[in-house]
């Protein structure tokens, strides 16, 4: 290998290498256990100062969106104000109602930390870097994911506040409908691939036609799985448009109502987390991994790739939270339960249509009409009682 | 190894047990059904220090992330969660001690019975998630399709229970359930 190519695949492989290094002080028998608590440092590392980066980006970025500059004060540009606000929330009080039941209010973001966390074991963020390379890792994910709706309720019926128990009901009940097209619509991916692991299904897209990438995204079948998976991400980390349980403008805070000090950066810091390993198995299934966009990039490292991936999903995800109304109670449900169910099922269908109609054009032409015709005649349908008029625009001066 | 048993073993069987205890004996209906998630969970490692990937997760996905969360939803909509009167030991506490005790004998012995009669490690069989997919494809698709009936059953049977009743004018107000 020349020394060009070997520098880019040392560079590729620098944290492997590094953890090598580290491990390498320490007797035989302690090297496997040294590797693996770097590497949970690595994540406990690198993951809230992702999430220390957005606070300061979406605050600055609602703020553009919406005509008006977000924080400016601390550092240069107001960069710095994730240290101002971490320094605040570790030294306000920490008040918990009388009334509330003290160890399950304070095991809630416990339980919610610990679990978002755990989540991160099968997240593969380059090549040869993931903690843990289980077969069944995707359901590993999905089902750790269902412990955080458990903390979500402890939240908000330990505090004894009629708001927190109905902000946790409505989170409750909308990630349980939501649960439901994420794991359905995850369901293509690992059809195609033929595995549950996700290293499996990161390498089964790094294969290139011409220059093209073969990721799941750019197929019918994966586009629309894609687009739901996406959605459903937004339902299940309370996002917005979805963020009604959270809703500042009538819930108070929803089920953290009744949180303060370091307790609600905990939970804050748990959804931002929750966000991130969603954000990064939508990568992972449908967007290739680490793999590189175009196959004469392949020489950039592929934590690079997936790290960069993530920032456009977080920006994404921060675009529409400044954009779209959010959704109420009852639209979500129906959202869920009459569009998405019955497209996640359809795009069952469709991946399997791909997968007998073997290469060619036919499959493209078939698959893509079946979507575009039921997203078509789905919407129609379910919107056939709106009596929606046209758009009227009305534009700040 | 400690009576022949690992100590993650032992650790795991402890938790279940202690959650199981703290289920049955606490005041505070909701704290029994959040110690009954703990079991769930201690029950998911067990499973998973067994090799069984796909049971062990599936566990978590189905007793922590639907059934516990049912029962937590059933006691707070039935108001069991209020303040509990404290109850006194029942009066007929001697029969259900020996009715625990006689099912007890019973699974242990069933248990017991069932182990092979040497005890060296031989080879685990590998049980992978895509063997499960073609068993269930192949020679348990009867039961596969009679589950999947019974859920459509209960789906049906929920929206019925849960759907309001029909007003007997239409007073235009049904805007109905689009977008």
């Amino acid at each position: 290998m020349s020394l060009q190519a070997s520098f880019w695949n040392n560079l590729d492989q620098v944290f492997v290498l590094l953890q090598h290094w580290i491990a390498g002080y320490f007797p035989v028998g302690l090297q496997s256990a040294v590797g693996t608590i770097l590497a949970v440092v690595g994540i406990l590392a690198t993951f809230p100062g992702i999430f220390a980066l957005t606070t300061v980006l979406e605050r600055k970025g609602l703020g553009r969106i919406q005509n008006r500059l977000g924080p400016n004060r601390v550092g240069p540009l107001g960069i710095l104000q994730p240290v101002a606000d971490g320094i605040k929330s570790l030294t306000k009080e920490d008040i918990v109602p009388l009334s509330a039941d003290a160890a399950v209010h304070f095991l809630a973001p416990v339980v919610l930390v610990v679990a978002v966390f755990l989540g991160y074991a099968v997240l593969p963020v380059g090549r040869n870097m993931v903690l843990m390379n289980m077969d069944a890792g995707l359901l590993f994910f999905f089902a750790i994911g269902a412990s955080t709706e458990l903390s979500i309720f402890m939240a908000g019926w330990s505090s004894r506040n009629k708001y927190s128990l109905l902000g946790a009901m409505r989170a409750v009940a909308q990630m349980i409908s939501y649960e439901v097209p994420l794991l359905l619509s995850s369901v293509v991916a690992v059809m195609i691939t033929g595995s549950l692991s996700t290293v499996k299904i990161v390498e089964a897209q790094s294969g290139f036609t011409g220059i093209f990438p073969h990721w799941y995204v750019f197929t019918p079948w994966g586009f629309a799985g894609f687009v739901l998976f996406v959605i459903a991400a937004l339902a299940e980390t309370n996002r917005s448009p979805f963020d009604l349980p959270e809703g500042e403008s009538e819930l108070v805070a929803g089920y953290f109502t009744e949180y303060s000090g370091f307790k609600f950066a905990l939970f804050f810091l748990g959804e931002y987390l929750g966000m991130f390993s969603i954000a990064g198995f939508a990568i992972t299934l449908f967007l290739g991994g680490w793999g590189a966009p175009l196959s004469v990039l392949g020489f950039v490292p592929s934590w690079v790739w997936f790290f960069l991936k993530l920032l456009a999903a977080i920006a994404f995800f921060i675009w529409l939270r400044g954009t779209l109304p959010r959704l109420r109670q009852d639209q979500l449900m129906n959202f869920a339960w009459k569009f998405m169910l019955p497209m996640t099922l359809l795009n069952l269908l469709v991946a399997g249509a791909w997968r007998f109609l073997g290469d060619g054009w036919l499959r493209w032409v078939v698959c893509s009409a079946v979507l575009l015709a039921a997203y078509v005649l789905l919407g129609r349908v379910l919107m056939r009682h709106q009596n929606l008029g046209a758009r009227s625009y009305r534009y700040a001066d | 190894m400690i009576f022949g048993f690992s100590i993650a073993f032992l650790l795991t069987a402890a938790l279940t047990v202690a959650g199981a205890l703290a289920a049955a004996l606490l005041k505070n209906l909701v704290h029994c059904a959040l110690s009954l998630t703990v079991t769930f969970a201690g029950l998911a490692l067990l499973y998973l220090q067994l090799d069984a990937q796909f049971a062990g997760f599936a566990q978590i996905l189905v007793y922590i992330g639907a059934v516990a969360i049912l029962v937590v939803f059933a006691i707070l909509l039935t108001r069991g969660a209020g303040i509990a009167e404290y109850r006194g030991f029942s009066s007929s506490w001697l029969l259900g001690l020996s009715i625990a005790a006689a099912t007890f004998a019973l699974l242990g012995w069933a248990v017991i019975k069932s182990l092979p009669a040497e005890t060296e490690a031989s080879a685990a069989p590998a049980v992978t998630v895509q063997s499960i997919g073609a068993a269930l494809m192949s020679s348990y698709v009867l039961p596969l399709e009679i589950v999947a009936v019974l859920l459509t059953v209960a789906l049906i049977g929920a929206v019925i229970v849960a759907m309001p009743e029909p007003r007997t004018r239409k007073s235009g107000a049904e805007s109905g359930g689009g977008q």
